[in-house]
């Protein structure tokens, strides 16, 4: 991978990134529930994720050495999923089944259900734990994979969390990167008024990991901390990725109402409009 | 395999020797601890497959969750601890991370029950079968003595998806070596005793008691038939209904609280299907306390003596 990400690449990533918000809020407005704050702070991480940095093939989803990615922020799954059916996991138009009866696209990923889904969570604080038994198969069978995890930054309050901090530095798992969605909004209100998680990074430092930080909305800035996380070997390493709840949506931007709020009609035109929807 | 004659073995010994054989044969075996791998029984893998066996410390939730994790990639992980670490207080991994997703990861509870004795009631799991038999996806097994529970250990990491399989700390006598006990399956409960007056249902270590018990009552002319249910969860209910309608009374055993556990699940089976009078030996609804296990099986009502007064009240009830 170059060093500094061609302008030409972001911005083909920005564009999926924009349908990625779109299905987001279709999906979500189609449903009628969901969560589209946190959905739409995790796009643009997923959406390097997926169209650039991992290896994995969307026409064999369980080939044994596909970079897995782990979305313990269950919620966030109209993201996951835009994602999965972008890259070709299943047909687009099965996102209007998200949260229906009988759909393979459940309110909370589903690994059981869903092709391309590689964790079932939803009750927060699982991910890093699973993401990390991933990593210690993947060494113990000397394969070449990378897990990705995906963490809320409210996800930090749960003391599973830090046993899985804990102990995924003391495994020395390399082939382990965490990345927080850093949008500094957790249901009930700001995560500094809720339970303040600072010095995060220091307490992630503390534990033993190799730990960047990076503008969660900038794909340039992602991918190239992506690429550094790669190069440390003998640890773990977590990018705190600092992003906007709600981003792509001036009204939904650091809403804390919009964490699991279903847009009005009104709303969701407008939404639709802002991402670039054709009328 | 008569009470007269009891060997009395461990069994956590025996799920150790299950495990190195499982090590030595299968490669997609691996093993988790959590800080008590010289208690439980998973230290002579950890020294044997020292790459297979990860000491998660004393950090249950994540060990189970992580489990989970390494499962999904096809391997088949048994993870061990002391009951009351392993169920209660890692409730929501275990629903969460391994049962939904119905992934190969095979819980061994050690020392549950009264009979861990002196730790007292902190330590003495007594309601892990009514939280593991609750949980969609997930089989609870309960071997009777050291023999079933290698056989237990090596048919769990057969089976497809999440196990639950619960043994003691104390040494517990020898009473599968019978020929009806020879082939164990899970699901399958087995018949260790013929007779016609009343059915005695044992799980674990009553086991042992309800066929003591039997040998008792023989002495009064009842004839006992003694089930071995090693499975609690699927349930043999086939077996149940059967003796339910041949023998007309049940009284189940268990070293567990009366509250949804063993006797709980059959008594909703016969409800439904062969209503006969019950009566359920087991832990009252209650918290056990420090003591040696004898007194403590005896101040909490699981003794050969409870099991043939309740065959005596399940019979009178029933009448003749």
């Amino acid at each position: 991978m170059d060093e500094t990400v061609s302008k030409e690449k972001a911005g083909k990533l920005e564009e999926t990134a924009m349908k990625v918000r779109r299905h987001i809020i279709q999906m979500i407005y189609d449903a009628g529930s969901g969560h589209p704050g946190g959905s739409l702070s995790a796009t643009d991480i997923m959406v390097a994720l997926y169209f650039d940095v991992m290896n994995h093939k969307p026409e064999d989803p369980k080939w044994p050495d596909r970079d897995r990615f782990v979305l313990s922020k269950g919620h966030a799954a109209p993201a996951l999923y835009a994602c999965l059916a972008e890259s070709g996991y299943f047909p687009l138009e099965e996102l209007k089944t998200f949260r229906l009866i009988g759909s393979r696209l459940q309110g909370h990923p589903d690994m059981r259900k869903t092709p391309g889904v590689e964790a079932s969570t939803g009750s927060e604080g699982q991910g890093l734990s699973m993401g990390l038994g991933m990593a210690l198969a993947g060494k113990l069978d000397r394969r070449p994979y990378t897990v990705y995890v995906m963490l809320g930054d409210g996800e930090n309050d749960c003391g599973q969390i830090w046993e899985a901090a804990m102990a995924s530095s003391f495994f020395k798992v390399d082939n382990l990167i965490a990345i927080i969605d850093r949008n500094k909004l957790q249901l009930d209100g700001p995560t500094n008024k809720i339970m303040s998680l600072e010095p995060l990074a220091d307490k992630w430092k503390a534990f033993g990991w190799n730990v960047l930080e990076a503008n969660g909305h900038n794909i340039a800035e992602l991918l190239e901390a992506i690429h550094k996380a790669k190069q440390v070997k003998g640890m773990p390493s977590i990018i705190i990725a600092h992003t906007i709840k709600g981003k792509g949506v001036s009204f939904m931007e650091g809403a804390v109402g919009f964490h699991g709020k279903v847009p009005s009609e009104e709303q969701y035109k407008k939404a639709m409009q802002e991402l670039g929807a054709s009328a | 395999m008569k009470p007269t004659t009891w060997n009395y073995e461990p069994q956590r010994p025996a799920f150790s020797r299950a495990l190195m054989a499982l090590g030595n044969t299968r490669k997609e075996i691996v093993v988790a601890s959590a800080d008590l791998s010289s208690s439980v029984g998973t230290h002579a893998f950890s020294q044997e497959f020292p790459e297979r066996h990860y000491n998660f410390g004393i950090a249950e939730q994540n060990m189970i969750s992580t489990c989970a994790g390494i499962a999904s990639t096809g391997k088949v992980v048994f993870a061990s601890s002391f009951a009351i670490f392993c169920t209660g207080r890692v409730y929501d991994q275990i629903r969460q991370s391994v049962c939904y997703p119905k992934l190969n990861v095979k819980i061994v509870a050690t020392h549950a029950g009264i009979t861990v004795g002196g730790d007292g009631a902190t330590h003495q799991m007594i309601e892990d079968l009514a939280l593991m038999r609750a949980l969609p996806n997930m089989t609870v097994v309960v071997p009777a003595d050291a023999p079933e529970t290698e056989k237990a250990i090596l048919a769990a990491a057969d089976y497809e998806g999440p196990v639950y399989i619960r043994i003691g700390r104390a040494n517990v006598p020898v009473c599968t070596t019978g020929k009806d006990c020879q082939d164990f399956e899970i699901g399958k409960a087995t018949v260790m005793r013929d007779g016609d007056d009343v059915t005695l249902v044992g799980t674990g270590i009553m086991v042992a008691k309800c066929l003591e018990a039997a040998e008792e009552l023989a002495k009064h002319q009842v004839s006992a038939r003694v089930i071995n249910l090693s499975t609690i969860k699927p349930l043999d209910e086939r077996i149940l209904i059967k003796a339910a309608r041949e023998t007309g009374c049940i009284v189940t055993a268990e070293e567990h609280s009366v509250v949804m556990g063993m006797g709980a699940a059959v008594a909703l089976v016969l409800v439904e299907n062969a209503h006969v009078p019950m009566k359920r030996v087991g832990i009252p609804d209650s918290f056990g306390e420090s003591g040696e296990p004898d007194d403590l099986m005896a101040k909490y009502g699981l003794t050969v003596d409870n099991i043939v007064d309740g065959a005596h009240d399940v019979i009178k009830r029933r009448g003749r």
